[in-house]
Order: structure tokens, then C-alpha cells, then sequence
């Protein structure tokens, strides 16, 4: 295949993945158990099954606890009444571990304090779904969680009262006890356990579950449950993996991406101190895998960092990126002055056009940016007795482990692949390029080898953000609403006829409904850099241009931007074609006006200011949280911006955790500010301008402002938290600026428009 | 070539080439895998440990320039006991993905030793070379605090919502 063909399919197969992973599967609890069975046969879609849940074999090679008893694959019991939780999912930061546990624990009426929540195996067979990706850990697995736990309760009971030999509607079981409630007996959990896992499995469609009010543990606060081994330096992380006789590697790849390798001084490097091999790999050619390279291997990871300095590499560029950014820029203002013919059209703009009483004209940007989680990439690979064993920090070990037994020509079976804590995510490592990578070099490597990146490769090689322009044109109609709206999107394309991965228009930053009359229409500029998802895909840029441009065209007519809002959110909206859109997840205005709401009050909305000071406000509707952000900040004559609050209210449907919540929020939105501020990433000839920290500043602690967060809750399926808050900030940041300084800034970073923080 | 170091108050011999960074001694040699890889080059805070109780970058600092006691972030509780520093990380549930975090309270631990009850001022000063990917950096504030028993200045607020 071509190389420009591949990098296609490259980009291709990276949408897919984006787009399985932000599509979640109705909820199971709304279907009965004949459909449940049936959907058995889809892979994946995080579906929970009844017979999946009685899988005590997943679990048989846990030999830890060898005395514990399976109540099913999330679920182990010990006699000593250690109740020890699996966690299905990675956790890169988001706080998963501690609130899958939660949620097990709350229908199990497990006692905490004696919970222990260990790293379910990779096994998708058993349970569905594991990755994380799209904020949809939560919402996926919501339903068969609390099914794990209230079929393991219901079990328990079941044994008590057999032993007790009393009716099951007499017992009832509260922290990791079952009580008889006439006769005040009890048996713990860990002195139940063994014959409750004995007793038939309830059908889980059938298990009564808790309501909101109900609940003992969601919604207070707990610590996450790894942070003593976090503050005493305990290994967890991908990075801190040590087997017996590990050697250490390096993988060199072309600056430029799809350059391949001519010749290298390999003899040279071979004779290098502590270094047992260099070797060069064709690869796969796609990016998403492996690209042709060097592989380095020594004895310590300084020896084989040496190493990669020492290398020379003669590259053949003749099918690698030539791309150029700043000519991008330059080329997408042409374009962008072209409407061409829109893709979708409601209404009739040009007569709602003629008739406004204001309109607006304005052009947006945003620059690529990389993720850069601190944990460099890495992986460690031991291909032994037939089989690929692999120690990962990924974000999607499931379809990590498909593509190394695929790329190896190897039955799925014959890889494991271990779920390490990720050092981040930030949707980086939803890719699982350095799991193949490592797997490829420890095909040739006779000893389990780590694959060690540096943070160089980390810039060089990463699936950026895509950058993107906007060319807007709107109006306000003589009510003073929004009546016409115009968004041309000059994006970036690996293949020519569709944007790059997180480069297409957002339906929740500019949906079809947006106004009674609407025209959207994308341009596409060839790149051959490898694009991805980044927290909160399209809508983390997106958002920052609607909610900049709303405020544009509130301040055009002469409006409140809040009062301007609240009627906009109450606008008709478009029947969505196919199945009704799922409830918790979808756009409902009443959600949205009680977080505006609720952010305008606590944040005083209307107060006055003095000079050089501004409060902005943003709202957004992404991956399933509805969430408003104010920003309250000076700016004084040096363009330099102090920013005094924020202030984040976000209706997520139910908290799990609430400190973790907290966090997420707080989090999301420091991120989005510094991204917003200061981050951009350049290239030339396809070679990425920046190569460390020096010239990427990401945010430090003097420039971090205090964070209020407020939850509003509700009985909606609960979202996840690891991008909602991240949408709205630039928005209500750029909102800000303009009402301390009466500058609009339109392109992100703002350090672009000379402000600093 | 063989090194003495003292490492939570044992010596430790390890062979390694003299330009090797200290960060790679105590992971790759001595399998303590709290002190973290970064950016290598100073500028995120990851790899920080103490040497005599001040914070130095152990990326940049070649084996052969250790010269003083060195304390990890395995080794800053005593006697089985935590820090005040890390009892407060637990407390406030400051981690998100917690690859920073060795780093962070080294440094705070650090600033303690000048500094017992820090404003947020000198906390700022003293934390700026650590980054936190995650952006915990309200949290770091208020453990920081918590642990020295000094008053918060600001501080994100939560509520449960109605």
C-alpha cells in the first residue's frame, strides 16, 4: 500500500476508534433478558451479560488470596472478610479505580474500610468494555457494576438464610454483615462468602437497585484508594515495571513522519558501553503501530538513551511529511474567504441575513496542541513460551492486546497484557503505538525488554490536536435572538475527502439547531502529522469559538449575555434521526439553564467590576455533562492576566466520589486554561518545533487560580468527568478578557494575542 | 565504576558510569521506582529528591556529583510513620494520576525545612519548578498547608449541590 494510502487508513482507523469509543450502548436495565442474551453476540459496547457476571474463571489465576471466594468476576471474598473489588478499567488520573469500587461497594453493602480494589485482568470476554476514552467509563459500566454488586448482596443474603434456615425477605445486609433482623443474628460476609458462591446467580436484570436516596457511599468524599502507595513512592505505574534480566530499549523514528530508514551507524552503537543490540524495523508503516525505526537496547535506560544520542540515522524522506504550519495559516485564510458549497443548510440564512437587525462577522483559530501526560510512554514486552506478555499504561488495553496479536500473527490468547496505572492520559494513550512497538522489539530480544521513550519523543511522536479555523457570520433578528448562523470550518485531511481525526465540526459546539437558520460548511487542507483525540475531541476548540462568537453577537444586539443564553437554550431543537437519543447523554435544555443559572448567581453575574477587571461566562453540553464556567480576571497594561476565580457548576447526573469529582473539575478546567493561554505546537518540513518543556509552558502553581465547583444532581445516568469541564473555559476566559479590556480574542493561544498569565 | 552513596539513611555501593543521572541509579540499580522520569532536563519536577534536605533534580544530577545524604520519597516517612506532607496528600485526596506527586512533596518538604509555616506566596515560589500535568494544584496548596498547620489563603470550595 502506498504510504499516503496508509497514513489514511491510519487516520481512518483512528476516527473509528474515537467514534467506538464515544458510543455507548443503551443501558442494559432498559432491556429485558431475552434482548440481553441476544446482544450478547456484539463484542464490546460495554454490555453488561448475565452470564458474563458468573465467570469465576476469569479470575482463577489470582492466586493471592487463595482461600477467597469468587461471587463473580468484580467480586472476591475473603474468610478474614477482605471483600476485594476488580476494577475493569485503566486508570490514568480520573479517579476510575476508586469510584468503580464505590459503586460495587454501594450495592453490595460491602464495609469499605475493609474493601480492597485491585486491577481486573484483560479480558474482554468477561468484561466487555476496558478502556477509557470519551468520559464513557462511568456511564458504560453504571449499570453492570451495581449489578455485580447487588447480585454478589443478594447471594450473601441467600446463604445467610439458608444457614439460618429463615426466609430471604427477613435477612438484610448493611457494611459486610447479614442480619436476621427477628433474632439480631449475623454472619459476616467472609464467613458467608464461600457458600454464597455456591448459591445460583440472580438474574441481574431482576436485582432491585438503590435509588439516589438510598445510597451509603456515592456522593461523600473519599480518598483514592492507591494514594498511600502513590506518597510513599510504591511501584504502579507502567514505567516502574522490573522483571529478572529486563534490558532497556529506545525506538528511534524519523522526525518527519513516514520517513524510513536508509542506513544507521549500527556497528558503531553495538560497540557502545552497556548496549546489547541496535537493529533497524521495517514496521507496519502506520503510525497507530509501528513506523520504520531503530531499536536500541542496553543494559540501564541512561546506556540506551546514550545510545539514541549517539545514533545517526540516514532517513528516506521521499514519502515523509513535508507539512508546514505557518504555510497552513496562511493557506486557510484564502480558503476560509470561500464559502463553498455547505454541507448542511437549514432555513434561509441570506434572507435572515437581510432582515437582522445586527450582524457579525468574525474569523477564529486554534492551534495544534499535544497531550504530553508526564509519564513518558513506555511498555514492557516478554515474548516467552510462545507467548507476547505485556505491562502497559495504556488507555485501551483491549483493543491494544487485538492489535499485537494481529500485528504478530498470533491467536489472542497466546498475548497478555497487564493493565499498569498511566502517568496520564489525556486521550494520548488511546493509541497503543508504543505497546506494538515494544511487542515488535521484543520479538528479536531474548529477555523481557522495557521500551523506554524520552519526553522528546513524546513531542515528536505524538496524535495532536488538530489545529482549525473558523469563518463566521451571524445574526441577531429585531427580538434581539439569534436568527442565522454561518460556520466555515477550514480543517486539515489525511485523505483528501473527510478532516483529520478531531478536526470535524462539533455537533455540540455548532449543532444543526443552533439557529432557525443555519449554513455550516468544511474545507479541507491536506496533513500528513498524525492527529488524535485530545481531552474532550473537537469540543475543547469548538466550544471556545461558539461560546466566544454567541457572546460576540449578544454584545452586538445589546443583550445580557446570560438572559441572551437562557432564551437561546429554550430554542426548538431538531428531531434527531434514528433511535431516540440516549436521555443522560443528549442536550436538554433544562439541565443546561440550571448550571448558567446556577454559575451566574454564585458568581455574582451583574456585579460591578472595576476598571481592567472582567467576569466571562461559557456553557457546554459534551460527553454527557452539562456544565457553565465563569472566569473573573484583571488584565493590566502589559496584557498580563490575573485570574482571581473560576467558578465550574456541572450537572453529571448522580457524584460517585465527591472528592474525586472536585478534582476532575478543578483539573479540567486549570487545563483548558493553560492550554487556552499559552500552548501551541509548530512544525515545518513535518519535524515538530518543540521538543521539551522550554517551549511548551504548561501551567505551574503561581499562575493556578482557585476553582469553586458545584455539582447539581440528579437521577440521569451519571456522566463521566474527565472532559466535561475542559469545554467552556476558553470561552468564558476569552468572555472575560473582552469585558475587562473591550478585545475580542479569537485564537487560542491567547499568548498569540500578546496576553500573558 | 562503584559509588558510595547514602540513600534513607543506608549506604548503598552501586556501579554505574559516572555521567549516569541519579534518577537512573535509583531506578534502574537500586529498583526504588518513587523518583520519576519526566523531561530529563530540569524543567518538570518529577525526579526531584532531597540531598542533606534540599531539593535537587536527580535528572541533572550525575551519580558521581552526589555528595550529600540523599532521601527519596520511599524514605521521608521514618520509622514506619508517614510525613506530615504525605498523610495530607492522603487526606485531601490530592492525586489525580499521581506521577507528579513524589516530586511535589519533596520539594514541599523541602520549602518546610526553610519555611515551617509558608504563606502561599513562598509555597508558590517554592513549587513552580514542579508540574502537575493533572493541574492538583489547589490541592498541593492546601496540603501544604495542612501539613504545616498555616492558614490557607484561598482555596477552591465545594459543594454537594441541591
Amino acid at each position: 500500500m502506498p504510504a499516503s494510502e496508509t497514513f489514511a487508513q491510519f487516520d481512518a482507523d483512528m476516527q473509528a476508534l474515537i467514534a467506538e469509543v464515544e458510543t455507548i450502548s443503551p443501558p442494559v436495565a432498559m432491556m429485558g433478558r431475552r434482548s440481553f442474551l441476544k446482544l450478547a453476540t456484539f463484542a464490546g459496547g460495554g454490555l453488561v451479560l448475565a452470564f458474563r457476571l458468573d465467570t469465576r474463571a476469569a479470575l482463577a489465576e489470582d492466586s493471592s488470596e487463595a482461600d477467597a471466594s469468587n461471587l463473580n468476576a468484580f467480586v472476591r471474598v475473603t474468610p478474614e472478610n477482605t471483600v476485594i473489588l476488580y476494577s475493569k478499567g485503566p486508570e490514568i488520573g480520573q479517579g476510575i479505580k476508586t469510584a468503580f469500587g464505590l459503586i460495587i461497594a454501594e450495592e453490595l453493602d460491602a464495609d469499605w474500610n475493609t474493601v480492597k480494589v485491585d486491577q481486573a485482568p484483560i479480558n474482554s470476554k468477561v468484561y466487555g468494555y476496558q478502556g477509557a476514552g470519551g468520559s464513557t467509563s462511568i456511564p458504560r459500566a453504571w449499570d453492570q457494576l451495581r449489578q455485580a454488586g447487588a447480585t454478589a448482596r443478594a447471594m450473601l443474603i441467600a446463604a445467610a438464610a439458608k444457614e439460618w434456615k429463615v426466609p430471604v425477605s427477613e435477612c438484610s445486609a448493611a457494611a459486610s454483615v447479614v442480619t436476621h433482623t427477628p433474632s439480631g443474628r449475623k454472619l459476616s460476609y467472609g464467613a458467608l462468602a464461600k457458600a454464597a458462591s455456591a448459591q445460583p446467580v440472580p438474574d441481574p436484570t431482576k436485582v432491585q437497585l438503590k435509588s439516589r436516596a438510598e445510597y451509603k457511599l456515592l456522593g461523600k468524599r473519599f480518598t483514592g484508594v492507591d494514594n498511600l502507595k502513590v506518597v510513599t513512592g510504591q511501584p504502579l505505574f507502567g514505567i516502574d515495571v522490573q522483571m529478572p534480566g529486563m534490558l532497556y530499549a529506545n525506538y528511534i523514528m524519523c522526525p518527519a513522519v513516514g520517513g524510513k530508514v536508509k542506513s544507521a551507524n549500527l556497528d558503531e552503537i553495538k560497540k557502545m558501553p552497556g548496549v546489547v543490540d541496535a537493529f533497524v524495523l521495517d514496521g507496519t508503516g502506520t503510525p497507530a503501530e509501528v513506523m520504520p525505526g531503530v531499536a536500541v537496547i542496553a543494559k540501564s535506560t541512561w546506556e540506551a538513551f546514550k545510545a539514541k544520542a549517539a545514533l545517526k540515522v540516514d532517513w528516506d524522506e521521499s514519502s515523509a511529511s513535508k507539512d508546514s504550519l505557518t504555510q497552513a495559516a496562511i493557506k486557510a485564510k484564502e480558503i476560509g474567504a470561500q464559502m463553498p458549497a455547505p454541507a448542511n443548510n437549514v432555513g434561509d440564512v441570506d434572507t435572515a441575513f437581510g432582515s437582522a437587525a445586527k450582524v457579525v462577522e468574525a474569523s477564529y483559530d486554534y492551534a495544534m496542541v499535544s497531550h504530553q501526560q508526564l509519564e513518558p510512554q513506555n511498555s514492557t514486552a516478554w515474548w516467552h513460551d510462545g507467548i507476547m506478555e505485556i505491562w502497559t499504561p495504556t488507555q485501551q488495553a483491549d483493543r491494544g492486546l487485538a492489535m499485537v496479536a494481529k500485528m504478530l500473527n498470533l491467536p489472542d490468547e497466546k498475548v497478555t497484557v497487564h493493565q499498569m496505572r498511566a502517568g496520564g492520559g489525556f486521550g494520548r494513550r488511546l493509541a497503543n503505538d508504543y505497546m506494538c512497538e515494544a511487542a515488535a522489539i521484543a520479538m528479536k530480544v531474548n529477555a523481557p525488554v522495557k521500551l523506554q521513550w524520552k519526553r522528546e519523543d513524546d513531542f515528536a511522536h505524538d496524535f495532536f490536536r488538530a489545529g482549525g479555523y473558523h469563518f463566521l457570520k451571524g445574526a441577531v433578528d429585531k427580538t434581539g435572538k439569534l436568527s442565522a448562523i454561518q460556520n466555515h470550518l477550514v480543517s486539515f485531511s489525511a485523505d483528501g475527502s473527510r478532516p483529520v481525526s478531531g478536526g470535524a465540526r462539533s455537533n455540540n459546539s455548532f449543532p444543526t439547531d443552533m439557529a432557525p437558520n443555519v449554513r455550516y460548511a468544511v474545507s479541507l487542507m491536506p496533513l500528513q502529522i498524525p492527529c488524535g483525540p485530545w481531552r474532550a475531541p473537537t469540543d475543547n476548540v469548538q466550544m471556545f469559538v461558539a461560546g466566544s462568537f454567541l457572546h460576540e453577537l449578544s454584545v452586538a444586539a445589546g443583550r445580557d449575555h446570560v438572559e441572551f443564553l437562557l432564551e437561546w437554550f429554550a430554542r426548538p431543537l431538531a428531531k434527531s434521526e434514528g433511535p431516540p437519543p440516549d436521555p443522560s447523554r443528549s442536550y436538554n435544555a433544562s439541565r443546561a439553564a440550571g448550571v448558567l443559572k446556577m454559575a451566574a448567581e454564585k458568581s455574582g453575574w451583574g456585579k460591578k467590576l472595576p476598571s481592567g477587571r472582567g467576569l466571562g461566562i461559557a456553557f457546554s453540553c459534551a460527553y454527557g455533562g452539562h456544565v457553565a464556567e465563569t472566569v473573573e480576571l484583571s488584565v493590566d497594561a502589559q496584557k498580563h492576566v490575573t485570574v482571581h476565580k473560576i467558578i465550574v457548576v456541572a450537572d453529571i447526573g448522580p457524584v460517585i466520589n465527591m472528592s474525586g469529582a472536585e478534582n476532575q473539575a478543578q483539573g479540567g478546567a486549570i487545563d483548558a486554561l493553560s492550554t487556552a493561554m499559552g500552548l501551541e505546537i509548530e512544525a515545518e518540513q513535518g519535524r515538530i518545533k518543540q521538543t521539551n518543556f522550554t517551549g511548551y509552558p504548561i501551567l505551574r502553581m503561581p499562575s493556578a487560580p482557585p476553582v469553586d465547583v458545584h455539582f447539581i444532581q440528579s437521577d440521569f445516568r451519571p456522566a463521566g468527568l474527565g472532559e466535561p469541564c475542559v469545554p467552556p473555559l476558553a470561552a468564558a476566559l476569552g468572555n472575560a478578557i473582552f469585558a475587562a479590556t473591550g478585545e475580542r480574542v479569537r485564537t487560542m493561544p491567547f499568548k498569540r494575542a500578546g496576553y500573558t498569565i | 565504576m562503584p559509588f558510595q552513596l547514602n540513600i534513607n539513611r543506608k549506604p548503598r555501593t552501586v556501579d554505574a558510569a559516572e555521567d549516569t543521572p541519579l534518577l537512573w541509579v535509583l531506578r534502574d540499580e537500586l529498583d526504588m521506582k518513587g523518583t520519576k522520569y519526566g523531561c530529563g532536563i530540569g524543567l518538570c519536577g518529577a525526579c526531584t529528591v532531597l540531598m542533606d534536605g534540599t531539593a535537587i533534580r536527580s535528572c541533572l544530577t550525575p551519580v558521581s556529583a552526589v555528595t550529600g545524604n540523599i532521601t527519596t520519597i520511599e524514605g521521608l516517612g521514618e520509622n514506619g510513620k508517614l510525613h506530615a506532607l504525605q498523610q495530607a496528600w492522603i487526606d485531601l485526596d490530592v492525586a489525580q494520576c499521581g506521577y507528579c506527586q513524589g516530586g511535589q512533596i519533596l520539594s514541599a518538604a523541602s520549602l518546610l525545612a526553610l519555611h515551617p509555616k509558608p504563606t502561599d506566596a513562598e509555597i508558590e515560589e517554592a513549587m513552580t519548578g514542579n508540574i502537575c500535568r493533572c493541574a492538583t494544584y489547589n490541592r498541593i496548596k492546601a496540603a501544604i498547608h495542612q501539613a504545616a498547620g498555616s492558614p490557607a489563603e484561598t482555596k477552591g470550595e465545594v459543594h454537594a449541590g441541591e
